[in-house]
């Protein structure tokens, strides 16, 4: 996948777990607790939804590695 | 099931209540008085005995706060610190015309100027009402509109996205103080209003049973309550503080309960600096590993956290603990929800020391059950009551209350008289007598008491949902879905969940013209996201043609959980239309 097919990919796993949030409103430096709000659930519920996708397992010491679109895209480029 | 975990003599002897039962036996008020000052004339204020009172009597130079911004910057608030901010606040207050008994709303993160704002509100007379900063605008609406709010202190973000559209529809509102160095349009900006005001206030002369605090909770219909506490309440938060948790002054203690919450202002605030403690506050949300660093570098002493957060390091594993130092350690408490044996087990393996559960609730004000540190722990078992607390296993019958015997399940119920028990529901009398029968206080909690007198949480005698702790009313969540237009009707229950405890789920059915899809599913979630906050809004969401109901059209919660959880239906008598 390209960095722009990850990205469409995360950004479509983060709507489905939180819908309040607008794709075309995601930045790429957007932190997904502090500034599109997403409590811990929602993160735990992220990553079950990324590893489905991607076949990765995200252990919790990452989580800060997903915490933007950006970090996200180069983790999972160097996960998959 | 898990094996008890004895204390020892050394762990026994370091205890603040080294011996609970002997202390049960002969408890008298008058000693734990002995924890507070109080003020000339009987008077008696909680801000004044959380901070300015540890400085007149000479420890002003000791560390408060220890604050820990999101980025890591640190910044230390004495006590001398926290007089100075809180008195420039209560200043604040009073220079836009407030007064003793008027209302203050505090929505924000957890920030140096949020706990000097809380004592300052308090100091200055006002009522201190916190609210969770995830909320969505609804639920802070409802809040402001039931509590009569004068004064809300936020952020300009939150106002912004969550306030500024309706702020002109609460005519209560005078003031809105905006955190940080600028504000929007008719606001004013906390920053500058506190370095232009002095440094010094005069403490207000509050009556013990004058209202300090008030805090929201859910009920199964209806609105929010707002349960009433008033000043005196800091005789319990004191006692329980140094008895159930071990706050001694000077011991380095960090609550990770934020102060929108019941447990984050009584313990988060107010219990330990009434016992003249160092406080941690980390700003940031839950993080395994920035948690574990904390412990280590800031030797916390005494933690005091919750199931969810437990059960999300327990799914780190040993192995995210192991790098790590906890031996500054002495003793883990935990609140919000039953806290599972496992979990009991797994943190006395990983640090050390168990996690000692304990069971209170917002209207309780105060810790009522805990395991102490010198009691042995049964895992799995919240405690027993603390001394000075009278608690039971009782069954209604006839209008009248039977107490159970030892094994029996019944609603757990609580003599009431100590200092930090609600005094009413905000406007509602009728509700708050309804908690009240045959002279014992009804939580609404259904538990056990065994032989040797240690209590067991069973579930909720109602339909509240307990999910990551917080207390979610099925109601505000059904009435925010109906309010989109493909909602005709809603049930909402709670749903088990490994970590959250349980998450909250929704059957609805359509109006006329609607189908169901996935695309709906996501935008009906997304719309009760935008109205509640994620914390409330459902998690999961099913459609149905009719839902479950009784002959005078009530939802049957219970029928969609019992079938949800695969139980059999139970007494369907009152069915009338079923689920299809």
């Amino acid at each position: 996948m390209t960095p722009q097919e990850l990205k469409a990919a995360f950004i479509e796993e983060l709507i489905k777990v939180a819908p309040d949030i607008e794709a075309d409103m995601v930045g790429d430096d957007d932190h997904i607790q502090d500034d599109l709000e997403l409590d811990s659930m929602d993160v735990l519920n992220l990553v079950t939804a990324l590893h489905a996708r991607f076949g990765v397992d995200i252990p919790e010491s990452d989580y800060p590695q997903i915490a933007t679109p950006a970090l996200a895209v180069a983790y999972l480029a160097k996960s998959g | 099931m898990e094996s008890i975990i004895r204390k020892d003599d050394a762990d026994r002897a370091a205890a603040a209540l080294a011996d609970p039962d002997a202390a049960r036996a002969c408890f008298d008020w008058q000693e734990a008085r002995a924890l507070l000052t109080g003020l000339p004339g009987g008077a008696l204020n909680i801000g004044y005995e959380a901070v300015d009172r540890h400085v007149a009597q000479g420890h002003g130079s000791e560390v408060a706060v220890r604050w820990i911004g999101k980025d890591d910057t640190r910044r230390e608030l004495t006590y001398a610190d926290m007089a100075d901010l809180s008195s420039r606040f209560a200043n604040v207050l009073a220079a836009h015309g407030l007064t003793q008994g008027d209302r203050l709303f505090a929505l924000m993160g957890r920030t140096p100027e949020l706990y000097g704002a809380a004592i300052g509100t308090l100091k200055a007379g006002l009522v201190f009402t916190p609210l969770f900063s995830a909320f969505g605008p609804e639920p802070i609406r409802t809040r402001m509109e039931i509590g009569e709010a004068n004064v809300l202190l936020t952020t300009a973000s939150i106002y912004r996205r969550k306030i500024a559209a309706w702020r002109d529809e609460i005519p209560s509102l005078k003031l809105v103080l905006i955190a940080g160095d600028e504000a929007p349009e008719r606001c004013v900006a906390l920053a500058p209003a506190l370095a232009a005001a002095s440094e010094t206030f005069e403490v207000a002369q509050t009556e013990p049973e004058d209202r300090a605090l008030i805090h929201f909770t859910s009920g199964t219909t209806g609105k929010p309550k707002g349960a009433v506490h008033v000043h005196q309440a800091v005789l319990y938060h004191a006692y329980s503080g140094r008895n159930a948790l071990e706050l001694t002054p000077g011991t380095i203690y960090w609550c990770t309960a934020d102060p929108g919450w019941v447990t984050g202002t009584s313990y988060g605030i107010i219990a330990p600096l009434v016992n003249r403690v160092t406080m941690i506050v980390d700003e940031a949300e839950f993080d395994v590993e920035r948690w574990y660093g904390i412990i280590e570098r800031e030797k916390v002493e005494v933690w005091y956290s919750a199931p969810t957060a437990i059960r999300m390091m327990m799914r780190a594993g040993a192995g995210a603990a192991a790098a790590f130092d906890f031996s500054s350690l002495k003793f883990l408490a935990s609140v919000g929800e039953p806290l599972n044996p496992e979990a009991v087990t797994w943190s006395h393996q990983v640090f050390g020391r168990p996690f000692h559960d304990n069971w209170w609730q917002t209207e309780t004000g105060g810790i009522m059950i805990a395991n102490t540190r010198a009691m042995d722990v049964h895992p799995g078992s919240m405690g027993k009551p603390l001394p000075g607390i009278e608690a039971a296993i009782v069954e209604r019958e006839d209008g009248t209350l039977r107490q159970c015997k030892a094994g029996k399940i019944g609603e757990l119920a609580l003599r009431p008289g100590w200092p930090s028990m609600m005094r009413t529901y905000l406007h509602e009398q009728a509700r708050y007598d309804k908690c009240f029968v045959g002279g014992w206080y009804l939580s609404g909690d259904l538990a056990m008491q065994d032989a040797d007198g240690y209590f067991w949480f069973v579930g909720r005698a109602d339909d509240l949902i307990k999910s990551s702790g917080h207390l979610i009313g099925p109601f505000e969540v059904e009435s925010a879905l109906i309010e989109h237009d493909a909602i005709a009707e809603a049930g909402v229950i709670g749903i088990p969940d490994e970590t959250a405890g349980e998450i909250v789920k929704a059957y609805v059915t359509l109006n006329a013209g609607y189908e169901a899809s996935e695309d709906l599913e996501r935008d009906v979630r997304g719309h009760a996201r935008k109205r509640l906050g994620p914390a409330v809004a459902p998690r999961q969401i099913v459609f149905r043609k009719t839902l479950p109901k009784t002959r005078s059209g009530k939802i049957m919660r219970r029928l969609l959980k019992a079938r949800e959880l695969g139980l059999p239906d139970g007494d369907i008598s009152t069915l009338e239309t079923d689920e299809t």
